[in-house]
């Protein structure tokens, strides 16, 4: 009795010396993990779990950028609408450059090109005519959609290029083509972050932003590079995802992105107010978003209900983090 | 004739399981104004929040007009007539002075509506009587630090308190302002009101107080007549140990100016046609009233701030664009007046705080290394003495004079020739002081140059070469060698005397 007593001690000493915050979303994914193996036989197939992590890699591979905004004292809600938006003009470019290698590297190019342009014209508004970052990326929106429907006059952007789909459809490994990039684009911002005087300055920022002017941060041209970056990823998803499906509906395309992005870097504990984050997190935090929505469909809980219980996992993550500190 | 209003019996607080405070008896008296020093972490904040209730003591009983009080927490404080001039502002930006004032007591004109007319007089009312230039309706967020602290002084005074704790209510004000505020609590005092008096600035303590207690280490010290002991005495008592001499020697600069400022100006008109030169290994004193564009002319200096016309020139060269990069890149480093928003990053870790500035310096093929940092930062906490549980700790966790010094190596590793320092002082004990004045010489010593802006006359007069006295945003005399007493630099602060430089 009284060593049962002692070990649950123990155990909660040990849990309370965790840093939540850092490894909060780690021991979720694992719980999660072990839990839907148990849940469902289905889950731990080599074919759901790619499955899993394709679906998860587009709105992944924006949070990774949208996590430099975060922590840098910013957010981006256009990046939803920026996605069809670029979308649409990489499938214009394939065909009309033949759909051939050339025109899926013009295509690519030009992605690139106006995902940054995007990314670029919010950081300028952010910037230069000081407006808040919800305003200014609420505004673009709404403007990056209608520019889709625009451009579509609302019909569906569509595409036969078989090559082109090989991108997206595509695996190397026997991992889909979509969740490498997700993988290599993690390591890549994690140095970022962590190791390169961008990553510092933009923490610093986001911590302080009149200690950063004072110890001779160029503030502006770091937040508007964050936005660059975020246009940048948005413009692989872009990719990723048109190749995909070899078309882009200008009105569902991208739709709700911006939400999933943003909850996968709340969830990895980066805080919305700033100054702290992790870019391993963020990649945790759309892997717990994925693997709950697979699980409801596992379990054949009906859609409709799939957002309720995201929003809770959000909350949910939230409150421990407080809870924390 | 004396009446004791607070009284502590055997008071100790230990904090898990040290003890900050131990065995202490005062009684204070009605209409005393009592003063209380002591160096930091000896125990007078502790003190104090055991008499306004914020902390409950370890052991020993407290009573109030002769009544014991045994559970006591700040709203009972309140009530029976406790206020507190806290050292840290506790106003909220987007409200209103009068609101700030009245807030959670306000006046209802019925049920649901303010009295809005009537805060606003009393406020009105409040002001005059500190000779305060403050319109009830101006926001707290736009006035001048010193003009916040009065807001706090009239807030106590609003609530009719029987005893009025002052925590360091002097050090953002000018002469003026704090002769205003003696006089204040002279009348409140006649009136029966009894102060306790928290300071560091011995002068005012001796000026104002009618009897002082000591404190240190957790341990009373000393309780005396105002009129018994001198600073020298308060300064002795509150170390432990004979101190020698404040100030180093000050030792000649050398001809050749390392910086040039010709009729500079900024462009939002807090610097106006300001013209000086700081030469090698000197320190320039400015001295001034709060407002008179000091920090303002150095961070227009810095680039922080927007020039509008004149010349910067830094050894004979003109600095073209301003940017706080290129400042630093031409060897200007800056300690800024306040620390807490414009000096450290609390939730960064020790070594990010020291390279933030010079960053570029521990970069090796685009990446930061850690080690370097690292090692760095160790070199810096022996060479400065800097308390930190670990070289990886949160700024969060020092002590205020240990992130003051964090604050000081961060512009330090600049390796800077010109390092202007903003009120460094402001808040710190005597030994911390100390430890600044002579950080300050050794530098001077090894050829860099000093801008040195204080608010206390007595450190720009022991430590300055020359002093600079701004007023309205330009310079009203550079004073020299014996010109540099109080009175004169009184003069040029507040224009009884200009003279052209």
């Amino acid at each position: 009795m009284k060593t049962s007593k002692t070990y649950l001690t123990k155990t909660k000493n040990f849990l309370k010396e965790i840093d939540l915050s850092k490894y909060g979303p780690l021991i979720a994914v694992i719980v999660l993990v072990v839990a839907s193996s148990f849940a469902s036989p289905y889950f731990l197939r080599w074919r759901n779990i790619t499955n899993v992590l394709r679906q998860i890699s587009y709105t992944g591979i924006i949070a990774l950028g949208m996590t430099f905004v975060i922590i840098a004292g910013g957010i981006d809600l256009s990046v939803g609408s920026m996605t069809a938006f670029v979308g649409g003009i990489v499938i214009i470019m394939v065909n009309h450059f033949g759909g051939g290698v050339l025109a899926i590297f013009i295509a690519i190019a030009v992605a690139v090109l106006m995902g940054a342009a995007a990314g670029a014209f919010n950081g300028l508004i952010i910037t230069k005519g000081k407006v808040a970052p919800f305003i200014v990326t609420l505004g673009t929106w709404g403007m990056f959609r209608s520019l889709t429907l625009y451009i579509s006059g609302a019909g569906e952007f569509r595409t036969n290029s078989q090559l082109f789909s090989e991108i997206g459809m595509g695996y190397f490994l026997n991992i889909p083509i979509p969740v490498w990039v997700l993988l290599v684009f993690t390591a890549f911002y994690g140095i970022l972050l962590n190791r390169t005087k961008f990553g510092r300055y933009a923490c610093a920022i986001g911590s302080n932003e009149r200690v950063a002017k004072y110890s001779a941060i160029n503030v502006s041209k770091i937040k508007f590079i964050t936005y660059i970056i975020t246009g940048f990823n948005v413009a692989i998803t872009s990719v990723l995802l048109s190749s995909r499906l070899n078309s882009i509906n200008p009105t569902t395309a991208g739709s709700g992105f911006e939400l999933d992005a943003i909850a996968a870097v709340i969830i990895g504990g980066t805080a919305l107010s700033g100054g702290t984050g992790s870019v391993l997190g963020t990649l945790l935090g759309a892997i717990i978003l994925g693997i709950v929505n697979n699980m409801l469909n596992l379990l054949g809980v009906s859609p409709y209900l799939q957002g309720t219980v995201r929003g809770l996992v959000i909350i949910g993550a939230v409150l421990i983090q407080r809870q924390r500190s | 004739m004396a009446e004791p209003v607070v009284e502590t019996e055997n008071i100790a607080k230990e904090f898990s399981g040290v003890r900050v405070l131990n065995d202490i008896n005062i009684e204070i008296n009605r209409g005393e104004i009592f003063g209380l020093i002591g160096e930091n972490g000896a125990g007078k904040s502790t003190l104090i929040k055991i008499i306004n209730g914020i902390y409950q003591p370890t052991e020993g009983r407290f009573f109030f007009e002769g009544e014991e009080v045994e559970k006591m927490d700040p709203f009972r404080a309140k009530e029976i007539g406790i206020s507190t001039i806290p050292q840290e502002f506790n106003l909220v930006d987007h409200l209103n002075v009068y609101e700030n004032i009245f807030l959670g007591q306000e006046y209802q004109k019925n049920a649901l509506l303010l009295d809005r007319k009537r805060m606003k007089q009393m406020t009105q009312e409040l002001m005059e009587e500190l000779e305060a230039d403050i319109s009830p309706e101006d926001r707290i967020g736009e006035i001048s630090v010193a003009q916040k602290q009065m807001v706090e002084i009239a807030k106590a005074i609003a609530y009719e308190s029987k005893l009025l704790i002052m925590d360091e209510p002097t050090t953002v004000l000018t002469s003026n302002e704090i002769e205003v505020l003696f006089s204040l609590m002279r009348d409140l005092s006649d009136q029966g009101v009894t102060i306790v008096y928290i300071s560091h600035k011995l002068r005012e303590v001796k000026k104002i107080c009618n009897r002082v207690m000591v404190l240190r280490d957790g341990e009373f010290i000393s309780l005396q007549s105002t009129d018994e002991v001198t600073e020298h005495d308060m300064a002795n008592m509150m170390v432990g140990r004979e101190l020698n001499q404040m100030f180093p020697e000050t030792t000649p600069p050398e001809e050749e100016p390392v910086l040039e400022v010709k009729g500079l100006s900024s462009r939002d008109g807090r610097v106006e046609n300001t013209s000086f030169q700081l030469k090698k290994g000197e320190i320039l004193g400015f001295a001034g009233l709060v407002g008179a564009g000091r920090t303002e002319l150095a961070e227009t200096i810095l680039g922080i701030r927007e020039k509008k016309e004149g010349e910067i020139l830094i050894k004979g060269e003109k600095l073209e664009v301003s940017s706080p990069r290129q400042a630093v890149d031409n060897g200007v480093a800056y300690l800024p007046e306040d620390r807490q928003s414009t000096g450290i990053i609390a939730n960064f870790e020790v070594p990010k705080n020291i390279t933030l500035i010079s960053l570029q310096k521990y970069i090796r093929n685009f990446l930061i290394s850690r080690k370097r940092e690292k090692d760095k930062t160790q070199d810096y906490i022996d060479e400065f003495n800097i308390q930190v549980p670990s070289v990886d700790s949160k700024l969060e966790t020092l002590s205020g004079g240990n992130q003051q010094k964090v604050s000081l190596v961060k512009s330090l590793d600049t390796e800077p020739e010109i390092f202007i320092f903003d009120e460094p002082t402001r808040g710190i004990d005597i030994s911390a002081k100390m430890d600044i004045f002579n950080f300050i010489n050794e530098l001077v010593q090894s050829g860099i140059s000093v801008i040195f802006i204080s608010s206390e006359l007595e450190e720009i007069i022991g430590m300055a070469n020359r002093v600079a006295v701004m007023r309205e945003g330009s310079i009203s005399g550079i004073l020299e060698g014996d010109e540099i007493t109080e009175e004169r630099i009184m003069y040029h602060a507040t224009g009884l005397e200009t003279r052209a430089v």
